[in-house]
């Protein structure tokens, strides 16, 4: 379950050395709490992506400090040693497109992360289908990804994104493919699933239609953010 | 865990047996090529095996009568007949040339046989599929089957024309050219026998010489010329060794004392593997590493461009936490199911078109099995370049930006 949501402390980021050297964070301090979702927004050039994949465990950063549950993930230059099981076991990824793997079906694409993880394939199915029920698209369990709606698509790289039980869901640019009624279910289902399994959301956005439903928001402009109120609508 | 190759393959099932059919005619070719070489050594031992000799006996420092030409006299076998060991000696000359059927022309190798009794002559064929063995001294013949004759067909050799009279299976030369048998006088005859403008010349010539036409000595120029119209030479004597007799032993007997070279079995399969077809077999092996090359590149672009296409997964895959190994077994297997799909379509072309190649064309079960490893290794190897680029994909290439 979620523990205690994601803190960030002090965070930054210096691509290259010398007089080339170029700092696409300079200070980001960021607390997500287990069951919120925030959006993270910002132009382009301002350092989100760099964020996002320091986040993800992608990229290291250059100085600061990651809290990740109960776990420090990066402390000034220290790194926990296994990245791809900290990916694979505390965050979870919903991209702008699903990136469903398309030669596995609805339940397997959900199934695959518990099963890298050692999971029996059964009890791995198992939690799928659970995530999928959840999610309203358990009657495509066995539909290939191409066979899927756009908003389908998106609900299953959700339930991928949870099956593991993250303390953490990054969502790049979840809804901007798709038209105003399924972003707003795309939006809803995050609030639902965030509440339900106690996981912070952070969503990068630059979707207006989704920017009044968070409750808090950072805005990351030159490498530094700054926290604000949002107008949280629609999901309370 | 589920297999990542195999639900890609299933997914993606036309694209793999069509690439699979593309490679696997070529690996066809391949084991084809590999029969072709089979055939050609398994001819040089069927010709061995078909003389029921144990030894051949030839003119002295020549590596006949397969490999060389060799002439000794016809009347040599007597001598080693009589030899200690020798069980029997029988006298043969062997003839390549076009024989003539009707409109068409066959190339093949003519036998001369020594006359005696069927099966008990060295150099007779074995066995027959049809008709019978040669029972007159003259203008009888036995064809081997892939000649296209049949019985009672007339054929020419030279200017005596001969009856088809029994027809014998897998009596090839060790070029895979099929036998045709005829009695030994006819053969030497075959041999050195001239048209007629050049035998009017030569007895013009010798009647010219003041040597051979003495008008003291009557009766010379006729003995002279008689003895230029005959031929006195065949081309081996084929031995059979008494049994407990080493043939090496009895081999060194004739060398010392008929001045004439001897080879056993082994020693004339040397020649035939090792000297006659050693050239045709370097051949072969510079096709088979070409093809090998090929196959290898082939697969390699294929296996290459299939992960091209799954770049964007790839990148999803190590995002969430796959493992590199499980990513390279991955890339791995799909070569590894290609190689096994090519394999498959492979032996069955080649299982099919061998039959329809002029020369015989042998596909051992050993080849296969050699073939089948060595193309897992291809496509493991091909595979390589395909993982290397799959494991330099960069996770964040999933997150974009």
């Amino acid at each position: 379950m979620g523990g205690k949501g994601i803190r960030i402390e002090g965070l930054k980021k210096r691509y290259g050395s010398g007089d080339t050297a170029v700092d696409a964070l300079k200070g980001v301090d960021m607390h997500v709490a287990p069951g919120e979702v925030v959006g993270l927004i910002g132009p382009s050039g301002s350092g989100k992506s760099t964020l996002l994949k320091c986040l993800g465990a992608v990229i290291d950063p250059t100085v600061g400090r990651m809290v990740l549950g109960d776990e420090i993930i990066f402390d000034d230059g220290w790194k926990v040693r296994n990245l791809r099981a900290l990916r694979r076991d505390k965050i979870g990824f919903v991209f702008q497109a699903p990136y469903l793997i398309p030669f596995l079906d609805v339940t397997d694409n959900v199934a695959l992360l518990p099963m890298l993880a050692g999971s029996p394939n059964a009890e791995a199915r198992a939690k799928a289908l659970e995530l999928l029920t959840a999610l309203d698209v358990q009657h495509r369990a066995r539909a290939m990804p191409s066979q899927l709606s756009g908003g389908e698509q998106q609900r299953v790289a959700i339930a991928r994104g949870l099956v593991n039980r993250p303390p953490v869901i990054l969502a790049d640019e979840p809804t901007a493919p798709l038209d105003s009624e399924r972003a707003m279910a795309v939006v809803r289902i995050l609030n639902e699933m965030a509440r339900k399994f106690e996981t912070a959301i952070i969503v990068v956005t630059h979707d207006e239609k989704i920017i009044p439903t968070f409750k808090r928001i950072y805005h990351i402009r030159d490498g530094v953010t700054h926290e604000e109120a949002g107008e949280g609508r629609g999901f309370d | 865990m589920i297999s990542l190759a195999g639900r890609d393959i299933l997914h993606a099932w036309g694209k793999f047996v069509f690439t699979g059919m593309g490679l696997g005619l070529l690996i066809g070719v391949t084991l084809v090529m590999a029969g072709v070489y089979r055939g050609m050594v398994d001819d040089g031992k069927a010709l061995l095996d078909n003389s029921g000799a144990d030894m051949w006996v030839v003119q002295k420092d020549t590596l006949g009568p397969y490999a060389e030409s060799s002439s000794i006299h016809d009347d040599l076998y007597r001598g080693i007949r009589a030899m200690p060991g020798i069980g029997h000696a029988a006298n043969v000359t062997y003839l390549t040339m076009q024989v003539r059927q009707d409109a068409r022309d066959v190339r093949a190798m003519v036998v001369g046989i020594a006359a005696g009794e069927a099966g008990t002559m060295a150099g007779w064929p074995p066995y027959l599929v049809a008709g019978r063995q040669i029972t007159r001294g003259h203008y009888e013949a036995v064809a081997d089957i892939a000649t296209g004759f049949r019985l009672g067909d007339r054929l020419t050799i030279r200017r005596n024309q001969y009856t088809v009279v029994g027809l014998t299976r897998r009596m090839v030369s060790s070029s895979g050219d099929p036998m045709v048998f005829i009695p030994l006088k006819d053969a030497q005859e075959a041999q050195f026998l001239k048209d007629n403008d050049a035998i009017w010349q030569s007895r013009r010539r010798t009647e010219a010489n003041p040597a051979f036409n003495r008008p003291g000595v009557p009766g010379l120029l006729d003995a002279v010329i008689a003895s230029q119209s005959t031929n006195a030479y065949v081309n081996a004597v084929l031995v059979r060794l008494k049994p407990g007799h080493a043939p090496d032993e009895v081999a060194e007997s004739i060398h010392r004392w008929k001045r004439l070279t001897v080879y056993t079995r082994t020693q004339m399969e040397d020649i035939l593997i090792g000297k006659l077809i050693a050239t045709s077999s370097k051949q072969i092996g510079m096709f088979l590493v070409i093809l090998a090359i090929v196959s290898a590149a082939i697969v390699a672009f294929i296996i290459y461009t299939l992960t091209m296409d799954k770049i964007r997964e790839i990148a999803v895959l190590k995002l969430i936490g796959t493992r590199n190994r499980t990513i390279a077994a991955m890339i791995m297997q799909q070569a590894l199911v290609l190689g096994v799909i090519g394999f498959v379509v492979g032996k069955i072309t080649a299982t099919f078109v061998a039959p329809l190649f002029p020369k015989y064309v042998l596909l051992m079960p050993s080849d296969s099995v050699a073939g089948f490893f060595a193309v897992l290794a291809i496509c493991a190897l091909a595979s390589v370049v395909a993982i290397r680029m799959a494991l330099k994909v960069d996770p964040a290439e999933a997150i974009g930006g």
